[in-house]
């Protein structure tokens, strides 16, 4: 059963984009491999990390507890379909800037869950999303510098207990509603300021692509959105790269700093070349 | 038959004596199986039933904790979910040994959950057609290799050494009817509500219903579906014109429609405090803590599925 799952994230390469490619490969050889029977644990998340982050990152060095980037998740997943997790960044503690934050679950078979760039003066300090978590697990936010410097933080999950599983719960649904999406505006909390809270939802399966046809037999293609951007009048407040381990129905609540009046636009692109847009006016109030 | 095993089976069958004894009256087929003993019991003519426990699925209850059915027909018995071991399984089809000597021709699977699929290889290897809802394969693809990795650590390398994930063959697109000599059985294929493969089996000779997880008493429900479906759907449940009802967990036997109340209130609840969250604009991780939080001391198991089904109501309930 598990090598039938490996292959069959082989056989979903050609199918899927490079990126995709390259954290499924990396799934293939390291997410997994020693997930067999035992469930992991921090020091085995911590191998898995060790393999993972030179293809990742490079021969880069990368400090730790900076206080640049904070993670929150659950100590312990309760739907391991849904699993929240908050990001955190300092701007005060990186004068010059931050670029991107990449989020990653260790024990995942695509552990490179998203990679989020952040618009130049966006403002972006708290980044919300939820993912998929499919073992014990280290995740990591990994935060990069305008100067390229690298910022890690980690924070250990357990896997949700019993029959909770990361996959679509309702696939008919998931399938009929592709595509549509939410836009939540936040006032802000103190008049005068120019920061606001913007919450997306993108109704989309993101399948996994482990899964078989029941009539064919063959693998179904991994589905997933895997470009996404966010702007306010053409000005990049947040865009993704993201693959399978960010749960259905990508789902991001974060603040920026707003710019003028001019409204908020979104482009999502999945990996069927799917585009999906939209674009909402600026809800003013308080500003 | 490792020692271990063998341990394993001799112990059980000590257990089987004294959980029969307080059982006496109404337990017709026993077999010495299984840490808590199995026994089947007749609930209506010709309909048995054997109870689960209300816990998780743990090696020291081999895994059974959900209901389990058999019907018995004058050609053929068909058995409602094939529980959460081969252990659990293998008792289950001693019990009915006992009770009948027609063959077990049919295995009908309510839905994906490992308590109530574990038990399937030893039905397939007895040669009876499983049956499920059209939904069951994909969604056993989807997470079959999750649940036996999952699973290994919860219920021990013991329990789950043969244990696999063993589809259906003939699928329920809607409504189908299973002849099992003298008496027919009934089975409906829902939309997404406790899974997007639940399916029910109705024997119109006793109008008993075999509600599988559509039904909860006493232990949490778990949301793993729709909220939102399974409370649309409820109307539709209630008007089914059963005498009695086999909930998937709970006692073995309740009336009907009463046995749907508690769930129903637990999930007018939990929906109730998702909305308020979601319109103030209190992020999930927050509203889970206390979602529903009123109806704690009504439910064995609160504390273990309250927090995923309210992350899943949030989730859904969002797009509302």
């Amino acid at each position: 059963m598990q090598n039938q799952a490996y292959s069959s994230r082989q056989l979903a390469l050609p199918l899927a984009s490079v990126f995709a490619a390259i954290i499924l490969t990396i799934g293939t050889l390291l997410g997994s491999s020693g997930a067999a029977n035992a469930q992991q644990t921090t020091a085995s998340s911590d191998r898995i990390w060790h393999d993972l982050k030179g293809d990742v990152f490079g021969d880069r060095a990368i400090l730790v507890d900076t206080g640049v980037v904070r993670i929150e998740a659950p100590k312990r997943a309760q739907d391991a379909a849904i699993v929240p997790v908050d990001i955190y960044l300092d701007p005060a503690k990186a004068p010059d800037g931050i670029k991107s934050v990449t989020l990653i679950i260790d024990a995942n078979p695509a552990p490179v869950a998203a990679t989020f760039q952040l618009g130049k003066d966006a403002g972006v300090t708290h980044l919300s999303t939820r993912v998929r978590v499919n073992d014990y697990s280290y995740l990591r936010a990994i935060a990069e510098t305008q100067g390229g410097q690298l910022h890690m933080v980690q924070t250990f999950v357990k896997a949700s207990g019993g029959c909770s599983a990361p996959a679509v719960k309702n696939q008919d649904e998931a399938n009929a509603t592709m595509g549509q999406m939410k836009l939540r505006q936040f006032p802000p909390k103190e008049t005068m300021t120019k920061t606001e809270e913007l919450q997306l939802m993108i109704r989309h399966p993101n399948n996994s692509g482990l899964q078989r046809d029941p009539l064919t037999q063959y693998f179904i293609p991994a589905h997933f959105v895997q470009k996404l951007s966010i702007s306010q009048a053409g000005r990049p407040i947040l865009s993704m790269e993201g693959g399978i381990s960010i749960s259905e129905d990508p789902n991001f609540r974060f603040d920026f700093t707003v710019h003028g009046k001019g409204e908020i636009q979104v482009e999502a692109i999945d990996t069927d070349g799917k585009t999906f847009r939209n674009q909402w006016p600026l809800e003013t109030a308080g500003l | 038959m490792s020692i271990d095993r063998l341990r394993r089976r001799l112990v059980s069958g000590f257990a089987c004596t004294a959980a029969s004894a307080a059982l006496l009256p109404c337990c017709l087929g026993r077999a010495a199986a299984g840490n808590l003993g199995f026994s089947l019991r007749q609930i209506a003519d010709g309909v048995f039933a054997f109870q689960g426990t209300d816990e998780l699925m743990t090696a020291a209850n081999d895994g059974a904790i959900c209901n389990l059915g058999a019907v018995v027909g004058t050609d053929a018995v068909a058995v409602i979910d094939s529980g959460g071991s081969l252990i659990e399984a293998h008792a289950f089809l001693a019990a009915i040994g006992k009770v009948t000597a027609k063959p077990v021709r049919f295995l009908v699977n309510t839905h994906m959950h490992p308590d109530h699929i574990f038990g399937n290889a030893a039905f397939r290897e007895i040669g009876a057609t499983i049956v499920g809802h059209r939904n069951l394969p994909r969604a056993l693809d989807a997470r079959g290799v999750f649940y036996l990795h999952n699973y290994r650590e919860q219920l021990g390398e013991a329990l789950m050494e043969r244990v696999e994930i063993v589809s259906p063959t003939r699928l329920v697109d809607d409504h189908l009817q299973l002849d099992l000599g003298g008496r027919t059985i009934e089975l409906r294929a829902w939309k997404a509500a406790h899974t997007d493969n639940d399916l029910t089996v109705f024997d119109t000779t006793t109008r008993t219903l075999f509600a599988g997880d559509l039904v909860f008493m006493g232990s949490l429900p778990t949301l793993d579906g729709s909220l939102l479906g399974w409370l649309r759907q409820m109307d539709a449940l209630t008007a089914i014109d059963a005498a009695r009802v086999v909930p998937g967990h709970g006692p073995v036997t309740a009336d009907w429609p009463q046995a749907l109340a508690g769930e129903r209130r637990y999930f007018e609840v939990l929906a109730r405090d998702i909305r308020k969250a979601i319109a103030d604009g209190t992020p999930l991780r927050e509203a889970v803590k206390t979602a529903g939080g009123s109806e704690r001391d009504n439910w064995h198991l609160f504390d273990d599925y309250n927090e995923r089904n309210a992350t899943a109501a949030f989730a859904e309930l969002e797009w509302e």
